[in-house]
Protein backbone atom coordinates (compact mmCIF):
# COMPACT_ATOMS: atom_id res chain seq x y z
CA UNK A 1 0.00 0.00 0.00
CA UNK A 2 1.06 3.55 -0.50
CA UNK A 3 1.51 5.69 2.32
CA UNK A 4 2.00 9.15 2.17
CA UNK A 5 4.58 11.26 3.22
CA UNK A 6 3.79 13.31 5.92
CA UNK A 7 6.92 14.61 7.20
CA UNK A 8 7.69 17.94 8.14
CA UNK A 9 9.83 18.74 5.08
CA UNK A 10 6.96 17.64 2.94
CA UNK A 11 4.76 19.40 4.56
CA UNK A 12 6.87 22.63 4.01
CA UNK A 13 7.06 21.72 0.57
CA UNK A 14 3.20 21.59 0.25
CA UNK A 15 3.08 25.36 1.57
CA UNK A 16 5.75 26.50 -1.13
CA UNK A 17 3.83 25.03 -3.76
CA UNK A 18 1.12 26.62 -2.31
CA UNK A 19 2.70 29.96 -1.92
CA UNK A 20 4.22 29.59 -5.46
CA UNK A 21 0.47 28.78 -7.32
CA UNK A 22 -1.08 31.97 -5.02
CA UNK A 23 1.27 34.44 -6.57
CA UNK A 24 1.47 33.05 -9.99
CA UNK A 25 -2.76 33.61 -10.23
CA UNK A 26 -2.13 36.82 -8.43
CA UNK A 27 0.59 37.51 -11.55
CA UNK A 28 -1.88 36.28 -14.23
CA UNK A 29 -4.91 38.25 -12.57
CA UNK A 30 -2.71 41.56 -12.75
CA UNK A 31 -1.71 40.78 -16.36
CA UNK A 32 -5.02 40.36 -17.24
CA UNK A 33 -5.99 43.52 -16.24
CA UNK A 34 -3.11 44.80 -17.23
CA UNK A 35 -4.03 44.14 -21.01
CA UNK A 36 -7.38 45.10 -20.47
CA UNK A 37 -6.39 48.75 -19.62
CA UNK A 38 -3.87 49.02 -22.00
CA UNK A 39 -6.76 49.40 -25.00
CA UNK A 40 -8.30 52.53 -23.21
CA UNK A 41 -5.81 55.51 -23.01
CA UNK A 42 -3.21 56.08 -20.63
CA UNK A 43 -3.94 58.08 -17.62
CA UNK A 44 -3.67 62.03 -17.63
CA UNK A 45 -4.15 61.70 -21.62
CA UNK A 46 -6.80 64.19 -22.98
CA UNK A 47 -9.26 62.01 -25.73
CA UNK A 48 -12.33 63.53 -27.15
CA UNK A 49 -15.20 60.47 -28.36
CA UNK A 50 -16.93 61.72 -31.68
CA UNK A 51 -20.61 60.45 -31.97
CA UNK A 52 -21.96 60.40 -35.43
CA UNK A 53 -25.43 59.58 -35.01
CA UNK A 54 -27.23 56.98 -37.17
CA UNK A 55 -25.69 55.06 -39.62
CA UNK A 56 -26.53 51.91 -41.83
CA UNK A 57 -30.16 51.01 -41.80
CA UNK A 58 -30.82 54.15 -39.34
CA UNK A 59 -31.10 56.99 -41.98
CA UNK A 60 -31.91 59.77 -38.99
CA UNK A 61 -33.79 63.34 -40.20
CA UNK A 62 -33.99 64.18 -43.93
CA UNK A 63 -31.99 67.49 -44.73
CA UNK A 64 -32.58 69.38 -47.98
CA UNK A 65 -30.22 71.82 -49.82
CA UNK A 66 -31.19 74.98 -51.02
CA UNK A 67 -31.61 73.19 -54.33
CA UNK A 68 -34.45 70.95 -52.77
CA UNK A 69 -32.09 67.33 -52.64
CA UNK A 70 -32.61 65.56 -49.84
CA UNK A 71 -29.75 64.06 -48.00
CA UNK A 72 -29.76 61.81 -44.57
CA UNK A 73 -28.81 63.11 -41.74
CA UNK A 74 -26.58 59.83 -41.48
CA UNK A 75 -23.98 61.09 -44.25
CA UNK A 76 -23.98 64.61 -42.59
CA UNK A 77 -23.02 63.57 -39.04
CA UNK A 78 -20.58 61.30 -40.84
CA UNK A 79 -18.99 64.42 -42.57
CA UNK A 80 -18.60 66.52 -39.70
CA UNK A 81 -17.08 63.72 -37.73
CA UNK A 82 -14.29 63.50 -40.12
CA UNK A 83 -13.91 67.19 -40.52
CA UNK A 84 -13.53 67.51 -36.76
CA UNK A 85 -11.50 64.27 -35.79
CA UNK A 86 -8.76 65.94 -38.25
CA UNK A 87 -9.06 69.10 -36.58
CA UNK A 88 -8.49 67.83 -33.03
CA UNK A 89 -6.07 65.58 -34.64
CA UNK A 90 -3.85 68.28 -35.94
CA UNK A 91 -3.87 69.79 -32.58
CA UNK A 92 -2.72 66.42 -30.63
CA UNK A 93 -5.72 65.80 -29.23
CA UNK A 94 -6.74 61.24 -29.37
CA UNK A 95 -10.02 61.10 -31.11
CA UNK A 96 -12.36 57.33 -30.90
CA UNK A 97 -15.18 57.57 -33.24
CA UNK A 98 -18.32 55.55 -32.75
CA UNK A 99 -18.36 54.72 -37.02
CA UNK A 100 -16.11 55.78 -39.74
CA UNK A 101 -18.04 54.58 -42.57
CA UNK A 102 -21.87 53.75 -43.33
CA UNK A 103 -22.40 51.31 -40.33
CA UNK A 104 -25.19 50.80 -37.77
CA UNK A 105 -24.14 51.61 -34.80
CA UNK A 106 -26.77 51.27 -31.87
CA UNK A 107 -26.94 53.11 -28.67
CA UNK A 108 -25.78 50.63 -26.21
CA UNK A 109 -22.37 49.91 -28.43
CA UNK A 110 -21.80 53.82 -29.12
CA UNK A 111 -21.96 54.46 -25.20
CA UNK A 112 -19.46 51.38 -24.57
CA UNK A 113 -17.22 52.86 -27.31
CA UNK A 114 -17.24 56.06 -24.79
CA UNK A 115 -17.12 54.83 -21.81
CA UNK A 116 -14.46 52.18 -22.64
CA UNK A 117 -12.32 55.52 -24.06
CA UNK A 118 -12.47 57.07 -20.89
CA UNK A 119 -12.87 60.28 -22.29
CA UNK A 120 -12.63 64.05 -21.13
CA UNK A 121 -15.34 65.02 -23.61
CA UNK A 122 -18.15 62.92 -25.63
CA UNK A 123 -19.81 64.80 -28.80
CA UNK A 124 -23.05 63.27 -30.14
CA UNK A 125 -23.60 64.68 -33.75
CA UNK A 126 -26.30 65.32 -35.60
CA UNK A 127 -28.29 67.47 -38.45
CA UNK A 128 -31.98 68.59 -38.29
CA UNK A 129 -33.92 71.00 -40.45
CA UNK A 130 -35.48 72.56 -37.90
CA UNK A 131 -35.20 75.13 -35.33
CA UNK A 132 -31.49 77.66 -36.69
CA UNK A 133 -27.95 77.65 -35.95
CA UNK A 134 -26.36 75.23 -33.48
CA UNK A 135 -28.16 73.82 -31.03
CA UNK A 136 -26.34 72.30 -27.74
CA UNK A 137 -28.08 69.57 -25.37
CA UNK A 138 -27.14 67.62 -22.31
CA UNK A 139 -28.67 65.02 -20.87
CA UNK A 140 -31.97 65.57 -18.60
CA UNK A 141 -30.86 63.65 -16.04
CA UNK A 142 -31.26 65.36 -12.39
CA UNK A 143 -27.39 65.39 -11.52
CA UNK A 144 -26.36 62.35 -9.21
CA UNK A 145 -23.68 61.69 -6.81
CA UNK A 146 -21.01 58.98 -8.38
CA UNK A 147 -21.32 55.39 -6.69
CA UNK A 148 -19.67 52.38 -7.53
CA UNK A 149 -22.11 51.12 -9.27
CA UNK A 150 -23.87 52.74 -11.68
CA UNK A 151 -27.49 51.81 -13.51
CA UNK A 152 -26.58 52.00 -17.52
CA UNK A 153 -29.65 53.89 -18.26
CA UNK A 154 -28.46 56.69 -16.10
CA UNK A 155 -24.60 56.79 -16.58
CA UNK A 156 -24.53 60.67 -17.31
CA UNK A 157 -26.45 61.63 -14.02
CA UNK A 158 -23.12 61.46 -12.14
CA UNK A 159 -21.61 63.87 -15.22
CA UNK A 160 -24.20 65.67 -15.51
CA UNK A 161 -22.81 69.05 -14.02
CA UNK A 162 -19.35 68.64 -16.18
CA UNK A 163 -21.65 68.17 -19.27
CA UNK A 164 -23.25 71.67 -18.27
CA UNK A 165 -19.69 73.25 -18.01
CA UNK A 166 -18.45 71.50 -21.32
CA UNK A 167 -21.32 72.96 -23.08
CA UNK A 168 -20.91 76.50 -21.91
CA UNK A 169 -17.73 76.00 -23.15
CA UNK A 170 -18.77 75.37 -26.41
CA UNK A 171 -21.34 77.73 -26.53
CA UNK A 172 -18.59 80.81 -25.79
CA UNK A 173 -16.50 78.94 -28.95
CA UNK A 174 -19.49 79.26 -31.92
CA UNK A 175 -20.94 82.39 -30.18
CA UNK A 176 -17.64 83.46 -31.01
CA UNK A 177 -17.22 82.16 -34.28
CA UNK A 178 -20.61 84.42 -35.24
CA UNK A 179 -22.81 81.58 -34.94
CA UNK A 180 -26.71 81.22 -33.77
CA UNK A 181 -27.03 79.20 -30.93
CA UNK A 182 -29.43 77.52 -28.58
CA UNK A 183 -28.98 75.52 -25.30
CA UNK A 184 -31.46 72.61 -23.91
CA UNK A 185 -31.45 69.50 -22.13
CA UNK A 186 -32.89 66.49 -24.04
CA UNK A 187 -33.47 62.46 -23.45
CA UNK A 188 -31.40 60.37 -25.65
CA UNK A 189 -29.90 57.08 -25.00
CA UNK A 190 -27.02 57.24 -26.07
CA UNK A 191 -26.19 60.54 -24.38
CA UNK A 192 -27.72 59.05 -20.81
CA UNK A 193 -25.53 56.13 -21.10
CA UNK A 194 -22.21 58.01 -21.35
CA UNK A 195 -19.84 58.12 -18.74
CA UNK A 196 -18.16 61.26 -19.70
CA UNK A 197 -18.80 65.20 -19.88
CA UNK A 198 -21.29 64.60 -22.89
CA UNK A 199 -23.04 67.11 -25.19
CA UNK A 200 -25.50 66.41 -28.60
CA UNK A 201 -24.55 68.95 -31.01
CA UNK A 202 -27.42 69.47 -33.72
CA UNK A 203 -26.55 71.75 -36.40
CA UNK A 204 -29.17 72.78 -38.33
CA UNK A 205 -29.81 76.06 -41.23
CA UNK A 206 -27.98 79.19 -40.59
CA UNK A 207 -30.30 82.51 -40.18
CA UNK A 208 -29.05 84.93 -42.63
CA UNK A 209 -26.48 87.13 -40.73
CA UNK A 210 -24.94 90.54 -41.59
CA UNK A 211 -22.01 89.05 -43.65
CA UNK A 212 -24.40 86.68 -45.38
CA UNK A 213 -27.25 87.26 -46.84
CA UNK A 214 -28.56 83.91 -47.40
CA UNK A 215 -30.08 80.98 -44.85
CA UNK A 216 -27.11 78.50 -45.03
CA UNK A 217 -28.03 75.08 -45.56
CA UNK A 218 -26.50 72.23 -43.40
CA UNK A 219 -24.91 70.81 -46.13
CA UNK A 220 -22.85 73.93 -47.04
CA UNK A 221 -19.15 72.60 -46.64
CA UNK A 222 -18.54 76.25 -45.30
CA UNK A 223 -20.71 76.07 -42.63
CA UNK A 224 -19.64 72.58 -41.58
CA UNK A 225 -16.18 73.68 -42.01
CA UNK A 226 -17.51 77.13 -39.63
CA UNK A 227 -19.07 74.78 -37.11
CA UNK A 228 -16.28 71.96 -36.85
CA UNK A 229 -13.06 75.02 -36.24
CA UNK A 230 -15.93 76.36 -33.35
CA UNK A 231 -15.90 73.21 -32.12
CA UNK A 232 -12.47 72.14 -32.05
CA UNK A 233 -11.51 75.66 -30.51
CA UNK A 234 -14.07 74.73 -27.59
CA UNK A 235 -12.57 71.44 -27.49
CA UNK A 236 -9.15 73.05 -27.08
CA UNK A 237 -10.58 75.43 -24.27
CA UNK A 238 -11.59 72.59 -22.50
CA UNK A 239 -8.54 70.81 -22.25
CA UNK A 240 -6.83 73.48 -21.17
CA UNK A 241 -9.40 74.05 -18.17
CA UNK A 242 -9.13 70.05 -17.56
CA UNK A 243 -5.74 70.22 -17.46
CA UNK A 244 -5.74 73.69 -15.22
CA UNK A 245 -4.75 72.85 -11.99
CA UNK B 1 -106.26 11.38 -61.98
CA UNK B 2 -107.12 14.03 -58.96
CA UNK B 3 -110.67 14.79 -58.81
CA UNK B 4 -112.08 17.60 -60.23
CA UNK B 5 -113.47 19.38 -56.90
CA UNK B 6 -110.32 18.77 -55.50
CA UNK B 7 -108.84 21.13 -58.09
CA UNK B 8 -111.46 23.44 -57.44
CA UNK B 9 -110.76 23.49 -53.78
CA UNK B 10 -106.66 23.81 -53.71
CA UNK B 11 -107.48 27.03 -56.89
CA UNK B 12 -109.45 29.15 -53.95
CA UNK B 13 -107.34 28.01 -50.98
CA UNK B 14 -104.34 29.75 -53.34
CA UNK B 15 -106.58 32.58 -54.11
CA UNK B 16 -107.43 32.72 -50.27
CA UNK B 17 -103.60 32.61 -49.53
CA UNK B 18 -102.98 35.78 -51.68
CA UNK B 19 -105.39 37.52 -50.51
CA UNK B 20 -104.15 37.18 -46.94
CA UNK B 21 -101.01 38.08 -47.18
CA UNK B 22 -102.03 40.99 -48.97
CA UNK B 23 -104.52 42.07 -46.57
CA UNK B 24 -101.44 41.69 -43.87
CA UNK B 25 -99.13 43.93 -46.21
CA UNK B 26 -101.55 46.46 -46.05
CA UNK B 27 -102.32 46.31 -42.23
CA UNK B 28 -98.89 46.52 -41.80
CA UNK B 29 -98.53 49.97 -44.12
CA UNK B 30 -101.30 51.29 -42.07
CA UNK B 31 -99.83 50.88 -38.62
CA UNK B 32 -96.44 52.07 -39.68
CA UNK B 33 -98.25 55.32 -41.01
CA UNK B 34 -99.99 55.32 -37.67
CA UNK B 35 -96.30 55.02 -35.49
CA UNK B 36 -95.30 57.67 -37.57
CA UNK B 37 -98.12 59.88 -37.59
CA UNK B 38 -97.95 59.31 -33.66
CA UNK B 39 -94.32 59.73 -33.42
CA UNK B 40 -93.04 63.32 -32.15
CA UNK B 41 -89.47 64.60 -34.28
CA UNK B 42 -89.15 67.42 -32.01
CA UNK B 43 -86.11 67.41 -29.53
CA UNK B 44 -86.83 66.74 -25.98
CA UNK B 45 -83.82 66.78 -23.72
CA UNK B 46 -80.85 69.67 -24.51
CA UNK B 47 -78.15 68.25 -25.68
CA UNK B 48 -75.27 68.21 -22.87
CA UNK B 49 -72.62 71.16 -24.08
CA UNK B 50 -69.69 71.07 -21.75
CA UNK B 51 -69.20 74.74 -19.98
CA UNK B 52 -66.36 76.75 -21.41
CA UNK B 53 -63.59 77.21 -19.33
CA UNK B 54 -60.03 78.30 -19.32
CA UNK B 55 -57.21 76.38 -20.72
CA UNK B 56 -53.09 76.65 -20.74
CA UNK B 57 -51.41 75.42 -23.54
CA UNK B 58 -47.80 75.60 -23.35
CA UNK B 59 -46.56 76.41 -27.03
CA UNK B 60 -43.64 75.05 -28.29
CA UNK B 61 -41.50 77.82 -30.21
CA UNK B 62 -38.77 76.52 -32.99
CA UNK B 63 -36.97 79.68 -33.07
CA UNK B 64 -35.85 80.24 -29.41
CA UNK B 65 -36.29 76.92 -28.19
CA UNK B 66 -38.82 77.78 -25.95
CA UNK B 67 -42.48 77.42 -24.91
CA UNK B 68 -44.61 80.37 -24.04
CA UNK B 69 -47.94 80.06 -22.04
CA UNK B 70 -50.98 80.85 -23.76
CA UNK B 71 -54.70 80.87 -22.31
CA UNK B 72 -57.71 79.65 -24.29
CA UNK B 73 -61.65 79.16 -23.99
CA UNK B 74 -62.40 76.05 -24.30
CA UNK B 75 -65.85 73.95 -23.86
CA UNK B 76 -64.01 71.03 -21.33
CA UNK B 77 -66.04 67.64 -19.99
CA UNK B 78 -65.84 67.50 -16.32
CA UNK B 79 -63.77 64.15 -16.37
CA UNK B 80 -60.02 64.78 -16.08
CA UNK B 81 -58.77 62.33 -18.59
CA UNK B 82 -61.42 63.67 -21.19
CA UNK B 83 -60.51 67.02 -19.94
CA UNK B 84 -56.66 65.94 -20.91
CA UNK B 85 -57.49 64.86 -24.51
CA UNK B 86 -59.28 67.86 -24.96
CA UNK B 87 -56.39 69.79 -24.33
CA UNK B 88 -54.07 68.86 -25.93
CA UNK B 89 -55.81 67.78 -29.12
CA UNK B 90 -56.15 71.49 -29.02
CA UNK B 91 -52.56 72.07 -28.53
CA UNK B 92 -51.40 69.53 -31.26
CA UNK B 93 -53.96 71.31 -33.70
CA UNK B 94 -51.99 74.67 -33.24
CA UNK B 95 -49.32 72.97 -34.09
CA UNK B 96 -50.38 71.36 -37.32
CA UNK B 97 -51.96 74.69 -38.31
CA UNK B 98 -50.18 76.64 -41.50
CA UNK B 99 -47.25 79.28 -40.44
CA UNK B 100 -46.69 77.31 -36.34
CA UNK B 101 -44.09 78.11 -34.59
CA UNK B 102 -43.56 74.58 -33.93
CA UNK B 103 -44.75 73.02 -37.45
CA UNK B 104 -45.90 69.09 -36.73
CA UNK B 105 -48.51 67.52 -38.86
CA UNK B 106 -49.55 64.33 -37.07
CA UNK B 107 -52.59 63.30 -38.71
CA UNK B 108 -56.32 63.78 -37.73
CA UNK B 109 -56.24 62.22 -34.46
CA UNK B 110 -52.61 62.24 -32.71
CA UNK B 111 -53.47 61.87 -29.30
CA UNK B 112 -55.85 58.65 -28.75
CA UNK B 113 -56.62 58.29 -25.18
CA UNK B 114 -54.87 59.65 -22.03
CA UNK B 115 -54.86 57.29 -18.76
CA UNK B 116 -54.53 58.90 -15.25
CA UNK B 117 -52.98 56.78 -12.59
CA UNK B 118 -52.00 57.06 -9.29
CA UNK B 119 -48.13 58.23 -9.45
CA UNK B 120 -45.95 55.05 -8.19
CA UNK B 121 -44.67 54.78 -4.93
CA UNK B 122 -40.88 56.02 -4.64
CA UNK B 123 -37.88 53.96 -4.09
CA UNK B 124 -37.62 53.58 0.34
CA UNK B 125 -35.58 55.96 1.47
CA UNK B 126 -37.11 58.53 -1.08
CA UNK B 127 -40.52 59.22 0.62
CA UNK B 128 -39.63 62.49 2.24
CA UNK B 129 -37.60 64.28 -0.58
CA UNK B 130 -40.62 62.89 -3.10
CA UNK B 131 -43.67 64.39 0.06
CA UNK B 132 -46.84 63.55 -0.04
CA UNK B 133 -47.52 61.55 -3.55
CA UNK B 134 -51.21 60.11 -2.21
CA UNK B 135 -52.80 63.06 -4.66
CA UNK B 136 -50.27 62.89 -7.26
CA UNK B 137 -51.05 61.31 -10.76
CA UNK B 138 -49.37 59.63 -13.66
CA UNK B 139 -50.00 60.69 -17.00
CA UNK B 140 -50.24 58.25 -19.40
CA UNK B 141 -50.55 59.65 -23.67
CA UNK B 142 -51.00 56.95 -26.07
CA UNK B 143 -50.05 59.03 -29.04
CA UNK B 144 -51.24 57.40 -32.78
CA UNK B 145 -48.75 55.92 -35.00
CA UNK B 146 -49.71 58.05 -37.74
CA UNK B 147 -48.35 61.45 -35.37
CA UNK B 148 -45.35 59.52 -34.59
CA UNK B 149 -44.41 58.65 -38.09
CA UNK B 150 -45.05 61.69 -39.18
CA UNK B 151 -43.22 64.05 -37.27
CA UNK B 152 -40.25 65.87 -37.94
CA UNK B 153 -37.11 64.15 -36.87
CA UNK B 154 -34.62 66.09 -34.66
CA UNK B 155 -33.47 66.78 -31.31
CA UNK B 156 -34.86 69.98 -30.98
CA UNK B 157 -38.09 69.34 -32.07
CA UNK B 158 -38.76 65.88 -30.75
CA UNK B 159 -37.96 67.66 -27.17
CA UNK B 160 -40.39 70.25 -27.52
CA UNK B 161 -43.10 68.60 -28.60
CA UNK B 162 -42.97 66.22 -25.88
CA UNK B 163 -41.85 68.70 -23.11
CA UNK B 164 -44.79 71.31 -24.41
CA UNK B 165 -47.07 68.18 -23.63
CA UNK B 166 -45.78 67.76 -20.47
CA UNK B 167 -46.03 71.16 -19.43
CA UNK B 168 -49.32 71.81 -21.00
CA UNK B 169 -50.86 68.30 -18.97
CA UNK B 170 -49.11 69.97 -15.28
CA UNK B 171 -50.11 73.69 -16.34
CA UNK B 172 -53.99 72.20 -16.72
CA UNK B 173 -53.95 69.56 -14.00
CA UNK B 174 -51.34 70.08 -11.65
CA UNK B 175 -51.94 66.96 -9.85
CA UNK B 176 -49.93 65.18 -13.17
CA UNK B 177 -45.99 64.60 -11.47
CA UNK B 178 -45.41 62.18 -13.99
CA UNK B 179 -45.58 61.77 -17.74
CA UNK B 180 -45.22 58.73 -19.90
CA UNK B 181 -46.06 57.38 -23.78
CA UNK B 182 -47.30 54.97 -25.78
CA UNK B 183 -47.59 54.91 -29.56
CA UNK B 184 -50.75 52.68 -30.84
CA UNK B 185 -50.58 51.36 -27.02
CA UNK B 186 -47.28 50.19 -27.42
CA UNK B 187 -44.05 51.68 -25.88
CA UNK B 188 -41.36 52.84 -28.66
CA UNK B 189 -37.81 53.77 -28.52
CA UNK B 190 -38.15 57.19 -30.02
CA UNK B 191 -40.15 60.07 -31.09
CA UNK B 192 -39.23 60.14 -34.72
CA UNK B 193 -35.25 58.01 -34.21
CA UNK B 194 -34.10 60.86 -30.96
CA UNK B 195 -35.89 61.57 -28.42
CA UNK B 196 -36.12 59.13 -25.27
CA UNK B 197 -40.03 57.70 -24.93
CA UNK B 198 -39.06 54.77 -23.07
CA UNK B 199 -38.42 57.06 -19.71
CA UNK B 200 -40.75 58.65 -17.36
CA UNK B 201 -40.77 62.58 -18.11
CA UNK B 202 -41.52 64.87 -14.31
CA UNK B 203 -43.09 67.76 -14.65
CA UNK B 204 -40.82 69.41 -12.02
CA UNK B 205 -37.74 68.53 -14.21
CA UNK B 206 -39.35 70.98 -16.81
CA UNK B 207 -38.57 74.43 -15.84
CA UNK B 208 -34.89 72.95 -15.67
CA UNK B 209 -35.38 70.61 -19.08
CA UNK B 210 -36.41 73.77 -21.27
CA UNK B 211 -33.49 76.36 -22.13
CA UNK B 212 -32.16 76.17 -18.28
CA UNK B 213 -28.90 76.88 -19.52
CA UNK B 214 -29.63 79.24 -21.91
Amino acid sequence: MFRAATGPHVLFLRRIRRIAVLLCAIALLGGQSGSGQSAAPPAGRFVVVLDAAHGGADAGSTVTDPAGKPNPEKNLTLTLSVKLRSLLAARGIAVVTTRESDATVDAGQRAEIANHALAQACLSLHAAMSGAGVHLFISSLPAARSERFQPWQTTQATFVDRSLALAGVLNSALLHAGMTVTLGRTALTTVDSMACPAVAVEIAPEQPSSTSAAKASVEDPAYLNQVADALAAGLLEWRAEDHRP
Amino acid sequence: MIPRYQKILFVILLLASAGMGAELWHLRQRAHQRLLAGQVSAPTKAPQVAPVEQATLMVASDADDTLQARELSLPLPPSPQQRAKVILDRLLDLYAAPGASHPVTGGSDPILQVFLLPAAAPPSGQGASMGNRGDQETAVVNLSGGFAAHHPSGIETETLTLLSICATLHANLPQVTEVRFLVDGETKATLAGHADLTRTYLTRDLEQAQGAVS
